[in-house]
């Protein structure tokens, strides 16, 4: 007996793991923040969510239908950039610029370069960086957290018909009966009017603020899910982390009146959302061992000098994007020590 | 990576963990296989030039006796492996592809398993040098795959003094069970070799590395040792591709072979223990090698195990001893993670087989998995036991910028053991692109 023989060469044994299911995973672990802030701010940042995500969608599918390319849908990766660009814009963020902002992200983030790996920047931050030079206003305008008919009643601003501007917000909180809210999130509070918020309220979720940055608890523990399913570099996380710290706590040394205490700078804003699921994209991150923390500490320090000194009050977004643009420097100057390298070759 | 790894045994850096199948056969003692009616013996079995045939056809030839002998320093010669005729001397298809010469020997039917040829000698009172062109007169060559003539590696050159000895016992690819079931049965023929060896090359002591999945065989091991503590035996975790005497030169001794060198450069030689057990138990009879432990498993087989299989048994003798399932469609010379494909089921068990694995079907990779392009994870970084860039040579690699992958990227130290193409999720078969690659940078440098 002679069986059918195939020729193929080694290994002829594989990991299970593949793409998709890298990216699925990383779905997986968006959707606990994602319900989270469903909880925290109703059916407004449901309806941002779905729409943002189905935007990505659709763009993505409409770029494979004019390249004539089967979908690449299935990878996951455009639903990823959906979710992670919901979750960075403000709760009652119109619906329409939300789409747009999809559109943007996955037009001009990814597709132009040439799809899945071939971006430079990471998708969802491009489409967050157009909507915030084109919606200046929307972009920082913030509602309270669970305001009372958060269930039935959307954000006014939530709803605006496309190309036109969003209401004035500023009755609808009044009749939310929420005292002292002044529209900003704990990060513009700080910037703008000099009061710190509770660093335990920011760490569990319960201040307001974008509509997935809100718990810095959650978003730790999803990225411990992925980190302990090797489907996350744990390094770039923590080296940003770790460089918001430094940074924050030198500041805070200095001058403790004039900067808040490290742990604030940790637990606000973007900073944790932005270092777990953005900074740590592989497309857009060095791969070599050295080249992860030099990465990941220059976006944390980045990050808490544009705070402290540039114009807005967050700096996440543009620490990332500028960190992308570095990636292939940072990833070319730390090319790894081979075994048995001879020493005049080691520093190459 | 892995935090974990700071609290376990010696080990190098990186590395991947397949599953290791090994439970089917470790626990079999070494069973000894029938004559094929049939044994091809080709010319070309090592690394170096291929031997001389000394037989003509119609020649009867005994069991033990030489039937092709070295070409020059860097050649090993044949035995017969069994008692018979030689048919033909021809082109017959190898493992690796084309058809090589090769010694076609018709046994005689009832032709008996005792090695009459050769007679028993004092090793001791021999001198190195005289040592030395015995081990080649065994045709003795690298039985953990290599193949590379076992009388060289013990001679380096004479500029560079020995002084360790490392006995190569993890086993690493999956499936394989050769090594471990020879230091168990052939504990004593085993440190008789490594005596040899340590004579030969001037090495002042010897270290045996097992990985620690077969903790039984350092045990049984352990018990022989000589008082002197000249020959030491030490656990290593168990991982891929712990079996590369590079890694296991690094993980016993700290010392690492200078890209592009040998272990002898660094006053280290590297034998495997099947060779080295082989070694102990010819040398003193004068024999030769004629036969060689095989490992015959995989989900295809229906008695997997390890078997003493006379070298020229074409391998659908051995398949049909053994059973295997009609379906199977891969069969892997070797292990699963470096092993090769044969086109052919006439292809001969030669000296560097040290595992027949049959996959069937439903067991291996699909044929054509979906390749996704580098999503820049970093797991091939994670893996690659020499830390090179896998994933950027890869990307280089589909550009065609070869002569790059080298200058830049050492290319060249890449030693094929496939860790990067087993762990990649967008299943970028990249050791097969560093393969192509090395192939046209050594065309255009000629």
């Amino acid at each position: 007996m002679t069986p059918r023989i195939e020729l193929r060469t080694s290994p002829h044994v594989k990991s299970p793991t593949t793409v998709a299911q890298i990216m699925r995973n990383v779905v997986y672990a968006l959707l606990p923040i994602c319900a989270w802030s469903v909880w925290q701010f109703g059916i407004s940042a449901l309806a941002l969510i779905l729409t943002v995500t189905a935007a990505c969608l659709a763009t993505e599918r409409l770029f494979n239908w004019m390249g004539d390319r089967a979908s690449s849908l299935s990878d996951w990766s455009a639903t990823i950039t959906g979710l992670l660009l919901a979750l960075t814009l403000p709760p009652g963020f119109p619906l329409w610029m939300g789409a747009v902002g999809g559109f943007v992200a996955i037009a001009l983030g990814k597709m132009l370069f040439g799809g899945l790996v071939y971006n430079v920047f990471n998708p969802a931050l491009v489409g967050r960086a157009f909507v915030q030079a084109a919606f200046p206003v929307a972009i920082t305008t913030f509602t309270p957290a669970f305001a009372p008919n958060r269930f039935v009643e959307f954000i006014p601003t939530t709803l605006t018909p496309p190309l036109q501007i969003p209401p004035s917000l500023t009755e609808w909180i009044a009749t939310l009966g929420i005292d002292g809210f002044t529209g900003a999130t704990p990060m513009g509070q700080w910037k703008f009017e000099g009061v710190v918020a509770d660093t335990t309220s920011l760490f569990t979720g319960m201040a307001t603020g974008s509509v997935g940055e809100t718990s810095a608890l959650l978003i730790l523990l999803c990225g411990l899910y992925l980190a302990l399913r090797r489907m996350m570099d744990w390094r770039i996380p923590a080296a940003m982390l770790l460089g918001a710290f430094i940074t924050a706590g030198a500041f805070f040394l200095l001058d403790g009146d004039k900067y808040p205490a490290p742990l604030f700078v940790l637990f606000s804003g973007g900073l944790m959302l932005g270092a777990v699921f953005m900074a740590s994209d592989m497309v857009a991150s060095p791969v070599t061992p050295a080249g992860v923390w030099i990465y990941g500490l220059f976006m944390g320090v980045l990050t808490v000098i544009i705070r402290y000194f540039g114009g807005l009050n967050e700096g996440v977004m543009y620490a990332i994007l500028l960190g992308n643009a570095l990636s292939p420097l940072i990833e070319s100057v730390t090319q790894p020590r081979i075994y048995g390298a001879r020493k005049r070759e080691a520093g190459q | 990576m892995g935090l974990l790894n700071l609290f376990r045994r010696k080990t190098f850096a990186h590395g991947v963990h397949p599953p290791e199948h090994k439970d089917e056969t470790a626990h079999l003692p070494i069973r000894r296989m029938p004559f094929a009616p049939r044994m091809i013996v080709p010319l070309s079995q090592h690394f170096g030039a291929p031997a001389v045939p000394l037989v003509h056809v119609g020649q009867e030839v005994v069991r033990g006796e030489p039937i092709a002998r070295a070409d020059g320093f860097m050649s090993v010669p044949m035995h017969a492996p069994a008692t018979g005729v030689i048919e033909s001397i021809q082109l017959m298809p190898t493992a690796r592809g084309p058809k090589t010469e090769a010694i076609v020997l018709k046994v005689h039917p009832g032709a008996e398993q005792r090695v009459l040829y050769g007679a028993p000698r004092d090793v001791d009172a021999m001198t190195p040098d005289e040592i030395v062109t015995a081990v080649q007169d065994t045709g003795m060559v690298g039985l953990g795959g290599a193949a590379f003539p076992t009388h060289v590696k013990l001679k380096p050159p004479k500029d560079y003094p020995i002084d360790t000895l490392v006995v190569n016992g993890c086993e690493c690819e999956p499936y394989l069970t050769t090594d471990h079931r020879v230091m168990l049965e052939y504990t004593d023929e085993l440190l008789a070799g490594i005596r040899i060896a340590m004579r030969v090359s001037g090495a002042k002591r010897a270290v045996i590395g097992v990985e620690d999945n077969k903790l039984d065989a350092v045990e049984a091991i352990q018990r022989k040792l000589p008082e002197d503590g000249s020959i030491t035996v030490q656990a290593v975790t168990t991982k891929y591709p712990q079996g590369s005497e590079k890694l296991l030169v690094k993980v016993l001794l700290g010392r690492e072979v200078p890209s592009g060198g040998f272990p002898y450069q660094i006053g280290v030689v590297v034998n495997n223990v099947g060779t080295l057990a082989q070694l102990g138990m010819l040398l003193p009879q004068s024999q030769g090698l004629i036969e060689r432990v095989v490992t015959l498993a995989g989900p295809g087989v229906k008695k997997p195990g390890n078997y003493i299989i006379p070298l020229g048994t074409p391998l659908r003798f051995a398949l049909d001893y053994v059973g295997y399932e009609g379906d199977a469609t891969h069969i892997i010379l070797g292990g699963p993670m470096m092993g090769n494909t044969v086109a052919s089921l006439d292809v001969p068990v030669t000296k560097g087989v040290t595992g027949i694995v049959v996959m069937p079907e439903q067991e291996r990779a699909p044929e054509t998995p979906t390749i996704y392009p580098c999503i820049r994870c970093g797991r091939c970084l994670d893996a690659c036991p020499v830390k090179l860039n896998p994933s950027q040579m890869g990307r280089l690699a589909a550009k065609r910028l070869y002569a790059e992958m080298q200058e830049k990227y050492h290319l060249n130290d890449c030693f094929e053991c496939g860790c990067c193409s087993y762990v990649c999720p967008s299943n970028i078969p990249l050791v097969q692109y560093f393969r192509i690659a090395k192939a046209i940078n050594r065309e255009r440098a000629a």
